[in-house]
């Protein structure tokens, strides 16, 4: 082998790619392990998220995912994402329940932590996210956007997560001998139907605040473009977030928000959702365990956006509990 | 010290071995005592209790009942250093028959007095139930040495008293030298003799409710008859809520032992009303059988009188003057 | 009374040498309590009332009025309109109409004026109101005069501040009031959960619909008589009784911006399933099993009080009543003496008896599902103690009990029996006691006991219930923000936070 061929081919790769990173100043290392011809892709099978690992469907079952046409990434154009199933969504609420006494038991500052990290994680594979967001559908320009409104946002809610409590809670001025407060308190496990579009920026905007108040999330992923949910999913698993906290499935709302609805251990469910029978029959099947459901008709890309509409106190405050306490003042 | 005597032969073997189990003795002979742990008090709650109970509407016949009950619970105290032989004999006369127009009302439960009165009430009262009770270690402070306190209260008993309200040391009681405090009940129990105990807790100056409870304990557990809550020189004296939670240490060793402690109160019971009150207190903390003089006395000076007063407004109907009543 | 207090005293811990187990306290009759009662001569019923809508007295459009009883002595007090889904249509239009002219276009502080007058009168009226509230719902006369009227006024009082000073309640966030609400309340604390739902909507900005409870309408009526004589806009309050149809009638009702209900979680779950695929906002405080926890550090004899209020006061007809008491094991015998020996003590009876602590059950019906209860404790095996009171021949009663060795399965463990039952089990360890006292579908509130700072606070935060009572009882105030975790509801009433319940925030 001619090794000095070998470091040329590298180059010359590299100037084709650019979305491989520089690395000029380890090539004379890489040297003897630089390929001689173009080489085959190693495609990625897309899976749900659920507490920490990507999983398939238990049912086996799977919905294909059109790339707009004339994209030039070697990612196929066609992908097959699980579509979840009623079992699928019992998984992962068990696993959200399991994993909220130790999420809501951390630390303020810890969460906030976690969340920063994310946003970092997030910001490193930006590109990723933009080029999975193009494929679904939209253009450079708007993906672009949404990405960075995202990153942001993980970055608003990381510095929330110790700043909501003190404009909460409440010392009570009660008519006697007794001291008094109230604070802010997670719910539990909260199902999340995030909107079609945008799809990044939909499902960052509804789960984060929930798990910034020490909720566990369920969330269904944009049915348009579950690709870039999986993406983030990779985000979040390498980010330090513990596994369940957040789950991810993909498939149809329609089949699999009705579940979330009626699982006794969720506890909230939030649902941005075009269909207003469907909208309704959460609300119905939410009564049998008095859940708190809200459900949205989507916002328009700009809303989501906006800083003062897209993200804020009010979405943490709506997934938490107030819990007053009394004790006597006396010697 | 306290393994000596603490389970002496005064304290009509109520268990107190149990109770006072030595722990790390400090230096200084302070004994701290690892199982002496007394139930904690919420002072809040004993507070709300006491209020609602003194909510308790008493009317009409329970009125004139309790009143006259209360009269023979009296402890009709004269401690003053000006004192003298004719302001005792006036009192006494005042507790054989406090209402000249009602024979039906008193005789007082006893007269409280110094040492130095007790022959003259007792010659006062003679064939009377009346009993004469008199303060003894070295009152109010406590603070002299114990022989001196135990000569006190054997001379007190030698002139005739029936009954010896002592005080604690509330100096080794706050310095956490409990075996020192039921050291000394138990000798001036074993002072006693045939005559019954009082021990003062003066819990004005105990701080807390808490501490209310531990010396009620003690002075329990250490042979008292009774348990007061004040020589009438501090304020705050008796409080319904210090009562209250006296009447639970009071009931806890009932629990325990099924004897019987009493309770007085004493300084700040000044009206009839007040007076219910404490009495609506014993009955729904300790039940019938403490609603006689045997187990329940007021200590009290002023007392009488307002009792009196009201008595007689609920037989004639009309509000009364103080005037009408004889000061003695 | 006594023989059955000898097994408790086996495991007393203190003072062992000399114990006789025979002893008892005897709470008999010696110097008993003669009859104090108020006197209700200064009280003002109306033979019949109509409904109250849009400023006036009205005849319902249905024609039908139905007999409120005393639920102590079964006599009918009064005659009261029935408001069918016309009339409540009436009412629902007076208050958009309320709305609409006058009382949204109010400046705040001109609304807090209207508020404060009503919480003036309520204390001027206050012994005639809780007068009737015993009458006609069965508490007893020293609860409603201390805890009722005096919370009802204090929780107007405490909202009209607000409705000029919204504008700091949401952390600068904008807010607008809701519009209408349809406020559906409970026979429990008929005037003070009125209180509870109209101070706070009034103060936001809102109008309202009320509809009281079918048992205990009386002192509504009073009060809507109050807003009458406070002048209050036409048709800010509109008050409309009936039953269970008038209820779901108003609840229904399309022009209805939000619903306020407290009530049974079965009722609850109905209304939120009514209200799915609607924009109405709602808010929900249901039912409770109440865990009340006592360690062996507590401070036992207050705690005795504690578990005496929290689940005799009211004769247990508290959504928050502590129902389940959870001792540790070592405790557990005396703690059950002491509070035999304290129940001794109640007095059950005319509940405008100054000395009454017990009243009357509030209807014949809630009498059968609290004896529906009882027997299946006593046939699951739990062992039933009863106050050895005496029952009056006329109305509604049922005596102080609870029930031990009973298991976290037995149906008295987990179904609200919403009356002077409780029961009694045991724990071993903290972590024990949470899994129990957090092991049922409701959260309204749980009680701790124990003389440890770090402990209760451990609890406190562990326990899933929205309020939690460390060191007390059933206790409430308009600055505290009360309601539920889970089935037991959503939204609070009180405090800053409650105030979201009537207002949209951006």
């Amino acid at each position: 082998m001619d090794p000095k061929k070998k470091t040329a081919t590298l180059e010359a790769d590299r100037e084709s790619r650019p979305s491989v990173g520089p690395r000029s100043s380890e090539a004379p290392i890489m040297k003897a392990f630089t390929q001689r011809g173009p080489r085959v892709r190693v495609n990625k099978a897309y899976k749900m998220y659920v507490g920490g690992a990507f999983v398939r469907s238990e049912s086996g079952r799977y919905v294909q995912v059109q790339s707009v046409p004339g994209h030039d990434d070697a990612d196929p154009d066609t992908v097959n994402v699980p579509r979840g199933s009623r079992k699928d969504v019992r998984d992962a609420v068990l696993v959200a329940k399991n994993a909220w006494a130790g999420w809501e038991k951390r630390t303020a500052y810890n969460r906030g932590q976690i969340l920063y990290r994310l946003a970092e994680v997030m910001e490193s594979r930006r590109a990723e996210l933009v080029e999975s967001l193009v494929r679904g559908g939209i253009s450079d320009v708007e993906a672009e956007a949404e990405v960075d409104a995202s990153i942001d946002r993980a970055v608003f809610y990381a510095g929330f997560s110790d700043k909501y409590f003190a404009l909460l809670a409440s010392s009570n001025p009660v008519s006697g001998p007794h001291f008094g407060f109230s604070v802010p308190e997670s719910m539990g496990v909260v199902g999340v139907v995030a909107p079609d579009r945008p799809a990044l920026l939909g499902l960052v905007s509804t789960v984060l605040p929930v798990i910034t108040g020490g909720n566990t999330v369920v969330a269904l992923a944009s049915e348009k473009d579950p690709r870039t949910a999986i993406v983030f999913c990779e985000c979040l698993a390498t980010s330090d977030l513990p596994g369940g906290v957040v789950n991810i499935l993909t498939g149809h709302a329609k089949e699999m928000s009705p579940h979330l609805a009626k699982h006794r251990e969720v506890i909230g469910v939030d649902a941005w959702l075009v269909d207003a029978d469907l909208r309704k029959s959460l609300e119905h099947d939410g009564a049998d365990s008095v859940k708190r459901v809200k459900t949205h008709v989507p916002m328009d890309p700009e809303s989501w956006l906006d800083e003062r509409r897209g993200q804020g106190l009010g979405w943490i405050e709506r997934f938490l509990e107030t819990k007053t306490v009394w004790h006597p003042v006396g010697l | 010290m306290i393994h000596e005597n603490g389970n002496g032969s005064g304290t009509n073997g109520n268990g107190a071995q149990a109770l006072f189990r030595p722990g790390l003795g400090g230096g200084g002979g302070v004994g701290r005592f690892a199982l002496f742990e007394p139930p904690k008090v919420d002072a809040v709650a004993v507070e709300e209790r006491v209020a609602a109970l003194g909510k308790r509407s008493i009317k009409k016949a329970t009125k004139v009942a309790g009143l006259k009950l209360a009269v023979t619970m009296m402890d009709l105290t004269t401690l003053e250093g000006k004192d003298t032989a004719g302001k005792v004999r006036q009192m006494c006369q005042k507790a054989l028959r406090p209402l000249e127009e009602d024979p039906t009302i008193g005789p007082v439960g006893a007269v409280c007095v110094y040492p130095n009165h007790v022959p003259t009430a007792k010659e006062a009262l003679k064939g009377s139930p009346v009993k004469v009770a008199s303060v003894a270690t070295a009152f109010p402070s406590g603070q002299s040495p114990l022989p001196i306190k135990l000569e006190d209260t054997r001379r007190a008993v030698d002139f005739g008293a029936d009954e010896i309200d002592m005080v604690i040391d509330r100096g080794a009681m706050l310095s956490g030298d409990y075996a020192k405090v039921f050291d000394e009940i138990a000798q001036t129990k074993e002072a006693c003799g045939p005559a019954h105990l009082k021990v003062i807790l003066e819990t004005g100056e105990l701080g807390s409710y808490d501490m209310v409870r531990k010396a009620s304990d003690l002075a329990i557990a250490a042979g008292g008859d009774f348990i007061k809550t004040s020589t009438g020189k501090i304020q705050p004296a008796a409080t319904p809520a210090v009562t209250l939670v006296m009447l639970e240490a009071i009931r806890d060793h009932y629990y325990a032992t099924g004897r019987r402690i009493g309770m007085k109160p004493a300084g700040g019971v000044r009206t009839a009303k007040q007076a219910l009150q404490y009495l609506v207190i014993v009955k729904e903390t300790l039940g019938d059988a403490w609603l006689t003089p045997d187990l329940f006395r007021f200590g009290a000076s002023a007392l009488l009188n307002d009792v009196l007063m009201q008595l007689e407004k609920e037989r004639t109907g009309l509000y009364q003057a103080s005037d009408d009543f004889s000061k003695d | 009374m006594s023989q059955s207090i000898t097994k408790s005293s086996s495991d007393l811990s203190a003072v062992t040498s000399e114990r006789r187990p025979t002893a008892a306290l005897e709470f008999g009759h010696a110097w008993d309590y003669a009859p104090a009662p108020e006197s209700p001569d200064h009280v003002r019923i109306d033979p019949k009332y109509g409904l109250f809508i849009g400023g006036r007295w009205v005849t319902p459009r249905s024609g039908r009025f139905f007999q409120t009883i005393s639920p102590s002595t079964e006599q009918v007090l009064s005659e009261v309109a029935e408001a069918n889904a016309q009339d409540v249509d009436d009412a629902v239009r007076a208050a958009r109409e309320g709305y609409e002219k006058y009382w949204s276009k109010m400046k705040g502080s001109e609304r807090a004026k209207y508020i404060f007058r009503i919480a003036r009168a309520i204390q001027e009226k206050s012994r005639e109101l809780a007068i009737v509230e015993s009458m006609d719902g069965g508490k007893p006369i020293k609860e409603s005069r201390d805890v009722d009227l005096p919370l009802a006024a204090a929780h107007f009082f405490y909202h009209a501040g607000w409705a000029d000073k919204l504008d700091y309640a949401f952390q600068g966030r904008a807010w607008r009031p809701l519009g209408v609400a349809g406020q559906i309340i409970p026979w429990n604390f008929p005037l003070l959960m009125a209180a509870w739902k109209l101070a706070p909507a009034l103060a936001c900005g809102n109008t309202v619909v009320l509809k009281p409870a079918e048992t205990t309408p009386l002192t509504a009526l009073l009060l809507a008589k109050i807003i009458e004589e406070a002048e209050l806009p036409p048709g800010v309050v509109n008050i409309v009784t009936g039953a269970g149809e008038t209820g779901a009638a108003l609840a229904n009702h399309s022009d209805v911006n939000k619903v306020a209900f407290t009530g049974s979680t079965d009722v609850g779950k109905r209304i939120q399933r009514a209200l799915a695929g609607t924009t109405k906002r709602l808010t929900l405080e249901l039912g409770g099993k109440a865990a009340n926890i006592v360690f062996e550090d507590a401070p036992l004899d207050q705690a005795v009080e504690g578990i005496v209020s929290g689940i005799y006061f009211n004769q247990g007809h508290v959504c928050c009543a502590g129902s389940r008491l959870l001792v540790e094991e070592s405790v557990h015998d005396l703690l059950v003496r002491k509070l035999r020996d304290r129940m001794m003590t109640l007095r059950m009876g005319d509940p405008l008896d100054k000395n009454t602590d017990v009243g009357a059950i509030n209807s014949r019906m809630q009498l059968g599902k609290i004896r529906e209860l009882v027997e299946s404790g006593e046939k699951e095996g739990a062992e039933r103690f009863s106050a050895p009171v005496k029952v009056p021949e006329k109305g509604f009663w049922f005596p102080p009990t609870f029930f031990t060795g009973a298991s976290q399965s037995c149906r008295i463990a987990r179904e609200e029996i919403f009356g002077p039952v409780l029961t009694i089990m045991t724990f071993r360890t903290p972590d024990e006691a949470l899994e129990k006292a957090n092991n049922t579908m409701y959260g309204l509130s749980a009680g701790v006991w124990t003389d440890k700072g770090a402990k209760i606070f451990h609890m406190a935060t562990k326990l899933k219930a929205g309020v939690i009572w460390g060191n007390t009882y059933n206790k409430f105030d308009p600055t505290s923000p009360f309601g539920g975790y889970k089935e037991s509801g959503f939204g609070r009433e009180g405090g800053r936070q409650g105030l979201a319940a009537y207002v949209e925030v951006e």
